[in-house]
């Protein structure tokens, strides 16, 4: 379509009034935790000294380094199970014929609906009686169940896009089923497996039901349930500043995932959600 | 895509695996075991740690039961339902619950067809416009319910200085900490609800927009008329994946307000229930209520969205 120049000027100060929308309340967070003594309760949106105490604070903490090793230990594991569990599933549904594949994508969308805390409070018993509770493989199961509809709708989505000319053809030149998948889809996959594993990584990395629910101590505590339970970490301050500094801290990794995979992501989430 | 079921066979198996050597058959028994193989992980992945705790909730549902009290189990039957139903305060959670999920998705079905149509049509700055939606999406809600609780906090916040509220304090009344949830919300989630609008906005060929313009169609007209009868697919969904997710809103309210000032939403109440009072039996029957308007909502949205569509074709036919 043609765009004048004017009309082109007004989509620029549109574009860049939703950068500011989106990276405003992040940049007053990364401000927040870069304040110390009374700049902390200032009511100003930027520190008259900017200084790095709170990184100190949190960092000398166990309570957040734990959580910290715990979130990254536990999104790694259940990002990496859940992505390869889903591609084995999505290309059974895009690809194969079998009866139950209407139930498979049944119990998924169920999954999805189901409220998270009404999961989480009968595994709360569940795990107490089978001695799951506080311990990093009961929160990595339920993040596998409440991650893989997601990865595998979004890989069901890409694998409908693949030429499966492709595998036929390496089945009449007499490959299995199994060939075929293995050297023929996967490559052509990939890059549909790591935008799951990225939009699957997210959603473990942002659990806080789970989080609060199954655990009781530091072993297996994940950072956003620590947040919420820092208040008691510093008797002597406040912790607001110290929690500002948390969260930045946890939000590092969500950004620089962003910069990488921004097209990506995009893709995944557009193509899973519309098609799938 | 067609389903082709194979013969059921016949219950003599050495027979009739003698008789059926035809090759496509073998084939299909192949590919029926491969797809077992392959989604059966996923499927007991999903099913073991989420079925049982479903059927145990509602079985749990039925009885008056307090963790501290384990003998004093009794069976009530409906009669966790009956309270719940009856007590006032459920329904005014309920409503809580509900003008969360009409405002923010109603808010953010308006915002994100905006900021949908600025990346579609922006020339420039378009990988800064994709980091920027992506990063209140990747964010964790708990941060992002810190950050604006802080915000907007008398203490600590810029918000009533920029504003000149002077010492006004959000969280005092039950109006105001629901607005700074909505807004907390509304930042978070708007991004994904634009990209699931702008997926439907790429798909209205440029040929529609071009021949409304050249017959004289204001833009107003050419958005009304073109581009919303034709993605309304993608407004529906989007429509359906929110409303489903606001209505389980838990994360920001347990951060910005704990459910004080009467902002307790549905999730909160069957979290305190169960966790803080620990009364299983009717924190579990909460659950399930909450998890029925949930699939309620869903049916609901499926039924407008197939007449919808439907009527639809209808008209171009």
């Amino acid at each position: 379509m043609k765009v004048s120049r004017r009309t082109q000027a007004y989509w620029i100060v549109g574009a860049v009034l939703i950068i500011a929308y989106a990276i405003i309340p992040v940049i007053w967070i990364i401000s927040l935790s870069f304040k110390e003594g009374d700049d902390i309760t200032n009511n100003a949106f930027l520190p008259t000294v900017w200084s790095w105490e709170n990184y100190k604070t949190v960092f000398a903490s166990d309570l957040f380094t734990s959580a910290l090793r715990n979130s990254v230990g536990m999104s790694l594991i259940a990002t990496t199970i859940s992505v390869i569990l889903a591609t084995l599933a999505a290309y059974a549904i895009s690809r194969l014929e079998f009866p139950g594949k209407r139930l498979v994508l049944g119990v998924a969308l169920a999954i999805t609906v189901f409220p998270v805390i009404a999961i989480a409070t009968p595994l709360f018993d569940l795990w107490r009686n089978v001695g799951l509770y506080d311990t990093w493989l009961g929160l990595i199961i339920p993040y596998l169940s409440y991650s893989l509809p997601l990865s595998v709708y979004v890989l069901a989505a890409f694998f409908r896009e693949i030429p499966w000319e492709m595998e036929q053809a390496a089945q009449v030149d007499g490959a299995t089923a199994w060939q075929a998948f293995r050297r023929v889809i996967v490559p052509l996959a990939s890059p549909g497996v790591f935008t799951a594993a990225i939009l699957t990584f997210f959603a473990v990395w942002n659990d806080f039901v789970f989080g609060i629910t199954l655990t009781s101590s530091e072993a297996a505590r994940p950072v956003p349930a620590a947040l919420a339970f820092f208040q008691g970490a510093s008797q002597f301050s406040q912790p607001t500043a110290p929690i500002a500094a948390a969260a930045v801290v946890v939000t590092i990794p969500v950004v620089i995932l962003v910069l990488l995979f921004q097209r990506k992501i995009v893709a995944g989430l557009t193509n899973g959600a519309v098609k799938g | 895509m067609s389903i082709t079921t194979p013969a059921a066979p016949p219950r003599k198996p050495t027979e009739t695996r003698a008789a059926r050597r035809i090759r496509l058959t073998d084939r299909a028994r192949k590919e029926r075991n491969l797809g077992w193989m392959l989604a059966g992980p996923a499927f007991i992945a999903m099913v073991a740690v989420t079925g049982y705790p479903i059927l145990n909730a509602i079985w749990l549902s039925l009885f008056d039961f307090r963790l501290t009290d384990p003998d004093g189990r009794t069976f009530v039957f409906l009669g966790n339902y009956a309270t719940i139903l009856t007590d006032g305060l459920f329904w005014k959670q309920f409503g809580v619950t509900a003008i969360i999920t009409v405002v923010t998705v109603s808010v953010e079905l308006v915002l994100g067809f905006g900021l949908a149509m600025v990346m579609h049509r922006a020339l420039y700055l378009r990988t800064a416009l994709r980091v920027a939606i992506l990063v209140p999406y990747g964010i964790i809600t708990v941060v992002s319910a810190y950050a604006w609780a802080y915000a907007f906090s008398n203490t600590y916040g810029f918000v009533n200085s920029l504003f000149g509220l002077g010492d006004f304090d959000w969280f005092g009344g039950t109006w105001s900490a629901l607005f700074t949830v909505c807004v907390a919300e509304i930042w978070k989630t708007t991004p994904f609800m634009s990209l699931l609008l702008l997926a439907g906005l790429a798909q209205i060929p440029d040929d529609y927009l071009e021949a409304a313009q050249v017959d004289g169609a204001t833009a107003w007209q050419r958005v009304k008329r073109v581009i919303l009868p034709n993605m309304k697919a993608a407004i529906m969904v989007a429509l359906l994946f929110r409303t489903l997710d606001a209505f389980r809103i838990f994360d920001s309210v347990f951060i910005m307000t704990a459910g004080a000032q009467s902002t307790e939403t549905l999730s909160f109440l069957a979290y305190r229930q169960t966790i803080s009072r620990v009364m299983v039996g009717l924190g579990s029957a909460v659950s399930v209520i909450l998890a029925i308007l949930v699939v309620l909502i869903a049916v609901l949205f499926v039924k407008v969205f197939k007449t919808d569509l439907s009527q639809q074709r209808g008209d171009k036919k």
